[in-house]
């Protein structure tokens, strides 16, 4: 199998403190993947050197066998990685659709997604057309972020904490409409703290640590072994 | 008490000068309010407007309506002059802090001056206002010339199509955005450089305009852009650095003290202009219409 993403021992640092040490993961099309691990062990700068939003000091990052470390975030966007921020940063002052109209010039990537068809996934948004992003509640605005991504027609996608500071029920809806973005074949890396939202989705985990990966395989296995996730992670 | 004709003369001087102001200080403003750079340099933009203005009437043929196209390539060219400033020197230092773009922008001042001085000269240079605008009406008693109605209809044309811009297109929208957290704009797709120098070259557009439409009635002589960014530094702290509503009422508030400040102070008028900048700067420092700084 040949990765639509692949990192390779890659190391990032903000300014003298290091974060990352040699992170090295693979994701395949069509592939739902999560980074898991406790506060601060690196997914947000794992996504982030992704991106190109902090730039990894060493190693590659190879996006359909390109290395694209270095490049600059827009270019990395226009290109097909859509990255959904874990604090939400929404476009406070501008409307719901005024968002999403934004994200369609920004990447202007040809694709499936538009405003129509992100109404139709996130049904709320719909009747917050008009209203001032800054204004929606912590599930809509993350609803938002979500659509706003996904209308740079990405073909994979990074979110990040996606279920942070969110209500049970309106997690269980999130699980819902993220699991059928999966079922329409796009392919997802996804960081979360809490192991339940993120096992419930993805087919594999990687597991973090200061900076490296600690732990690789099938969710499955960490969903069915209670012991091993307790040891990595310590929940 | 003097006549309401008078009066109503003072009024209209002053909203004409407002709004010429206005025309230079919208630009400084945008500028401030999408790249939160403050560009000493804007009052040589201007300069460069009249110069280049006076230059390519005086390639064209002077005294005709040859005026209006000299105008637009006069500040088409300072538009071009900002962008290449902007995209090959001004982008390095956004990263760096503050002091060091002020003192580029203005070492760009001492720079721009000498440059007009090389190529034009110390002496005064005029030109003349189109045909079809040399004339004058009447308006209850007051003799008004046609070019300044002009210019007062300009000012408002100008600030509802900066307006229509930033809030009824995609471009405004993204600038909005871009204001609001530019990395996530950049992270979803957009090139977030290349907007900044279109603003910027909007911006001094508006500075070139104002300099070359302000020939007919100012003559043209080295330190008129000191003198202009001074005025329009005064304008925009009246009304709120950023704020394009507010920099519009500030050009107004400023015209006209300065038009009926003469008749109180006859030789000192502007240090009731002055005075009223204190005030503000002590009781709202933002400005009547803008925002405090994060
Ligand atoms: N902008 C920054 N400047 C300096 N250090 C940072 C910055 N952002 C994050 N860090 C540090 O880098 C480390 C990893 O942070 P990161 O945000 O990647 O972790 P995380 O796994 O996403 O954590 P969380 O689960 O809390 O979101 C932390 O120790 C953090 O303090
Ligand atoms: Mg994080």
């Amino acid at each position: 199998m040949s990765a639509l993403l692949e990192l390779q021992d890659v190391h990032t640092a903000y300014g003298l403190s290091r974060v990352l040490f040699g992170i090295s993961l693979q994701i395949g099309a069509g592939e739902c993947v999560c980074l898991l691990g406790r506060n601060g062990v690196g997914k947000t700068t794992t996504m982030r050197s992704i991106m190109g939003l902090t730039r990894p000091s060493a190693g590659r990052v190879l996006w359909k066998g390109r290395d694209i470390a270095g490049w600059m975030p827009h270019r990395i966007a226009r290109a097909g990685i859509g990255f959904v921020p874990e604090d939400r940063r929404v476009f406070a002052e501008l409307t719901v659709w005024e968002n999403l109209d934004v994200a369609e010039r920004a990447a202007q990537r040809r694709g499936p997604w538009t405003v129509a068809r992100v109404y139709e996934t996130f049904p709320a948004l719909r009747d917050l057309a008009g209203r001032q992003a800054g204004f929606l509640s912590g599930g809509e605005q993350q609803m938002l972020t979500i659509g706003r991504t996904l209308m740079c027609n990405p073909e994979l996608l990074l979110l990040d904490e996606p279920s942070e500071g969110l209500a049970p029920l309106v997690v269980d809806r999130l699980l819902e409409q993220v699991g059928a973005l999966k079922d329409q074949g796009l392919t997802i890396l996804l960081a979360e703290q809490g192991v339940d939202f993120s096992l419930r989705l993805a087919d594999r985990a990687y597991v973090l640590e200061k900076g490296t990966v600690r732990h690789s395989g099938p969710a499955a296995e960490l969903r069915d072994d209670a012991a091993l996730r307790h040891r990595l992670l310590a929940l | 008490m003097p006549e309401p004709a008078f009066l109503f003369g003072q009024f209209l001087g002053g909203l004409t000068a407002g709004m010429f102001l206005f025309t230079i200080a919208a630009g400084l403003s945008l500028i401030f309010g999408v790249l939160r750079v403050l560009n000493f340099a804007h009052g040589s933009f201007y300069m460069f407007g009249a110069y280049l203005g006076w230059q390519v009437m005086s390639w064209v043929g002077p005294g005709t309506e040859y005026f209006w196209l000299a105008a637009l390539a006069a500040a088409a060219c300072v538009a071009l002059l900002g962008i290449a400033i902007e995209h090959c020197l001004l982008r390095h230092l956004y990263r760096r802090e503050e002091l060091y773009q002020l003192l580029f922008t203005y070492a760009l001042v001492l720079i721009l001056a000498d440059c007009a001085k090389i190529i034009w000269g110390t002496g005064q240079l005029s030109v003349s206002r189109p045909p079809s605008l040399s004339g004058a009406v009447q308006i209850f008693g007051t003799t008004v010339p046609h070019y300044n109605l002009f210019i007062m209809l300009l000012g408002p044309a100008i600030a509802l199509g900066l307006w229509l811009l930033m809030h009824r297109s995609r471009v405004g929208r993204l600038v909005r955005a871009a204001v609001m957290d530019r990395e996530m704009l950049g992270a979803l797709g957009a090139n977030v450089g290349s907007l900044y120098t279109i603003m910027f070259g909007i911006g001094a557009f508006l500075a070139g305009l104002g300099g070359a439409l302000v020939t007919p009635v100012k003559s043209i002589v080295p330190g008129m852009d000191v003198e202009v960014i001074v005025e329009v530094f005064i304008v925009v702290v009246i009304g709120g650095l950023g704020s394009l509503w507010g920099t519009f009422l500030g050009a107004l508030v400023f015209g006209q003290v300065l038009a009926f400040g003469i008749l109180i102070m006859p030789r000192f008028s502007i240090f009731a202009v002055f005075a009223l900048m204190a005030i503000i700067l002590i009781v709202r420092p933002w400005g009547l219409l803008g925002k405090p700084l994060r």
